[in-house]
């Protein structure tokens, strides 16, 4: 490794270590449950208007209710803005309105905070669309995560009561107080960087050589922000973070790469200051950084190792494998950007994940299919890792025969029952079993791009990214297919709904229990012991449920090109 | 139910109103206001006509130009309303022939070719080349002009940024400055 991409790694692991503390300083400013004067005034105009009492809570099946219909209603608004953009305002181009199942795929897409995107974002939406229809989305996602796992906090740290909160009080703070403002002053700096933020649809320019080039513009910046703060992660352009026009500068990839992971690890140490125990907060972020730094050495190895066809044909390796990747970012910063935008299930991505090598391509999957909660979605990164911790103490009781406690509450056989749901079946059935549909169908292999193993890769790729609410893509996979979209919205809906429905029975499960005080046989939570199992029980049934595919898919590929086969 | 209806139909349209409307105009109103040419797509202006971005890359040709690397927008390359990158893996055949092909037609003097000019971005509009991309092209720009080899090094230089604040990133050169500083040159000789 150079020394100048050793210090750009090392930049951001210390950086993280700086920023998460403090945006989770923010966040529990922002989301407290007391607020007066001119702040509280948005708020109130909220709940009036809906009619909302702000003061009464719900009990976890009425959270999750509200839940639901919050979302099921943006699935239908989204699809049919999307549906009927020809007859909507700011169409310049004359975009038509998109088919019923890519409208359906992109409105469940953005609704379950996933932004896979069947469509090249430039030829496809109008400024209407991507702006009134994605945008909202992407910002009611992430909040719809925050408030999840607010819910599942509250029913940690409280005892005796059938409260774990109020949906429209945790969305409405969300959104006004931590991601309007953010992303307000993040799209400016993307701005500063370079991105453009107009109305223009597109500029036609006549080059040096005399061609015509359009240069297709509009209200990019503030999709971009939310985009990446909200780890969202659906594009305005085709190729995403890779576009200039995205992502102009070294800079802007750096703050996008911060961005990325500031609001999933903020909400651990907001996790840790409501449970009055900043050491919980410390050891849950300490099993996020371990496997983020394994990984992004893995991927950094492996990129770094080039494509061994190119050299003997007159290629100099010095630069590795820059197919698919862009000169201002090289192999370090794609590496990275690849790295976290799996681990943080955004999907944004500012290089082609099916142009990297074979291991290089392993990597994102395999954060993925870890279940996004090596920092994760914004909220759901959190309430993911939680369950996780769940099952670790659970695991750890069994070892010495005790009841398993986490943060006081006995964790019971309902909890359990919950947590196995939540934890282990949604993912597996969205990528394994949706994902064989996929590639034993003739109408779903038609779409691939390569042939031999990487087209497994490519097909095994887009099913765990659904799953997983990622994004990204393989994306030579022409998913724009009736068949694909329709299956890959159900594996997203799958993914998305499938954990936070027992996760918020969990949340009242455990908020109805009383709190026992730490005894002498009490297995403690904070320190390096639950760490390591920690990340033991993550890795392990990540490990074990994927890799017999992985191996037909990347592993064989990897072993392939060692021998100079090719495909 | 009706008031929970009205509860979930308040607030995505309420939300719609905050986040689709009001959200994208602050925005557009601060960026016009604070860094107008940025937010306007850093457009290159020539005798008062567009010539493309700075930030765009676009195809050149000529042997008197520096060539971009190769791009899989469009089906002629540098399409500004189709970004894309080839998706072809490592393994795959069809990748390595055309990269193989690419890296005969560069190759001079049994050089070996800088990889970001045999291999296609991310974007298909990459508007940089690495310092040897561009360096491996001196010698076939300067013969073209009729300059002296070293002039044209050192509009390499001046038009190379290094690593934002000195470590992040790569270092770059921008392939559309480079040649708008050639034809500089050329229309500063053509008048006497």
């Amino acid at each position: 490794m150079n020394s100048a991409d050793l210090i750009q790694i090392l930049f951001f692991a210390v950086a993280l270590l700086l920023l998460c503390p403090l945006a989770g300083r923010y966040l529990q400013a922002m989301l407290a449950p007391d607020r007066s004067g001119a702040l509280a005034l948005p708020e109130r105009i909220v709940y009036g208007t809906c009619g909302v009492d702000a003061g009464r809570e719900q009990n976890w099946a009425e959270y999750a209710r509200a839940l639901l219909l919050v979302n099921a209603g943006g699935i239908a608004l989204l699809f049919a803005i999307l549906r009927f953009q020809h007859l909507l305002p700011l169409n310049p181009s004359g975009l038509p309105g998109l088919s019923w199942h890519l409208a359906l795929n992109t409105a469940v897409s953005f609704t379950t905070n996933t932004n896979w995107q069947s469509y090249g974002g430039e030829s496809t939406m109008s400024m209407f669309s991507q702006a009134f229809g994605l945008t909202v989305q992407n910002f009611l996602s992430p909040a719809t995560g925050i408030a999840v796992v607010l819910a599942l906090v509250r029913g940690l740290v409280r005892r005796e009561t059938a409260n774990v909160g109020n949906f429209y009080v945790d969305m409405t703070r969300s959104v006004l107080y931590v991601l309007l403002p953010l992303s307000l002053l993040f799209a400016l700096l993307l701005v500063w960087q370079g991105v453009p933020q107009n109305l223009e649809a597109a500029v036609s320019a006549s080059t040096l050589e005399g061609a015509q080039q359009t240069l297709v513009q509009g209200p990019v910046a503030s999709q971009e922000a939310i985009k990446i703060l909200g780890t969202n992660g659906g594009g305005y352009y085709n190729v995403n973070s890779a576009h200039p026009y995205e992502n102009p500068t070294p800079l802007s990839n750096a703050l996008q790469l911060l961005a990325m992971l500031s609001l999933g690890g903020g909400l651990v140490f907001l996790f840790g200051r409501m449970a009055g125990d900043k050491r919980q907060a410390w050891a849950v972020f300490a099993a996020m950084m371990i496997p983020l730094a394994i990984a992004v050495g893995c991927a950094y190895w492996a990129e770094s190792q080039g494509n061994p066809f190119a050299t003997p044909a007159g290629v100099d390796p010095a630069l590795a494998n820059m197919e698919g990747k862009e000169v201002r970012f090289g192999t370090v910063s794609s590496v990275l950007y690849a790295v976290f935008t799996t681990a943080a299930s955004c999907g944004a991505v500012n290089a082609m994940h099916d142009s990297f090598t074979a291991l290089g391509g392993l990597v994102p999957m395999v954060m993925i299919q870890l279940g996004e909660v090596i920092f994760g979605g914004v909220g759901s990164g959190l309430y993911g890792m939680l369950v996780f911790a769940l099952l670790t103490v659970f695991i750890a009781g069994l070892m010495v025969g005790r009841t398993p406690e986490y943060l006081g509450k006995k964790i019971e056989a309902r909890e359990m029952k919950l947590a196995v749901f939540a934890a282990l079946i949604p993912m597996p059935l969205g990528i394994l079993v949706i994902g064989a549909f996929a590639i034993a169908l003739p109408a779903g292999v038609a779409g691939l791009a390569n042939p031999g193993p990487h087209g497994l890769s490519e097909m095994l790729y887009a099913y765990t990214s659904a799953t997983g609410n990622n994004g990204s893509a393989f994306a030579g996979l022409t998913a724009n297919t009736e068949f694909h979209n329709s299956l890959l919205a159900l594996a997203m809906l799958i993914g998305r709904f499938g954990p936070i429905v027992p996760i918020l029975a969990i949340a009242g499960s455990l908020a109805a229990k009383k709190r026992i005080p730490p005894s002498a046989g009490t297995f403690p939570t904070h320190g390096a012991i639950f760490v390591a199992l920690l990340i033991g029980v993550i890795l392990i049934v990540g490990a074990l449920t994927y890799f017999p595919t992985l191996a037909l898919g990347p592993v064989a590929e990897h072993f392939s090109t060692l021998a100079g086969q090719q495909f | 139910m009706f008031n929970s209806l009205r509860q979930v139909g308040g607030f995505l349209l309420l939300m719609t109103l905050i986040t689709g409307i009001l959200y994208p105009a602050l925005v557009t109103g601060a960026a016009q206001l604070l860094f107008k040419d940025a937010a306007n797509g850093s457009l290159v202006m020539r005798d008062g006509k567009i010539v493309g971005s700075s930030l765009i890359g676009q195809s050149f040709h000529g042997e008197g130009y520096f060539h971009p690397r190769p791009s899989a927008a469009g089906k002629d390359g540098y399409d500004g309303a189709a970004s894309s990158g080839s998706n072809l893996g490592v393994a795959t055949k069809s990748l390595n022939d055309t990269i193989a092909e690419r890296a005969a037609a560069a190759r001079h003097d049994d050089q070996p070719v800088p990889a970001d000019l045999a291999m296609a971005s991310a974007s298909g509009l990459d508007p940089h080349l690495s310092p040897a991309a561009a360096a491996y092209q001196i010698d076939r720009v300067a013969q073209a002009r009729g300059l002296p080899r070293e002039r044209v090094e050192a509009l390499v230089q001046a038009n190379t940024e290094g690593r934002q604040l000195g470590f992040l990133g790569q270092p770059r050169v921008n392939v559309l400055a480079l040649n708008l500083a050639l034809d500089d040159i050329a229309r500063a000789e053509a008048k006497p």
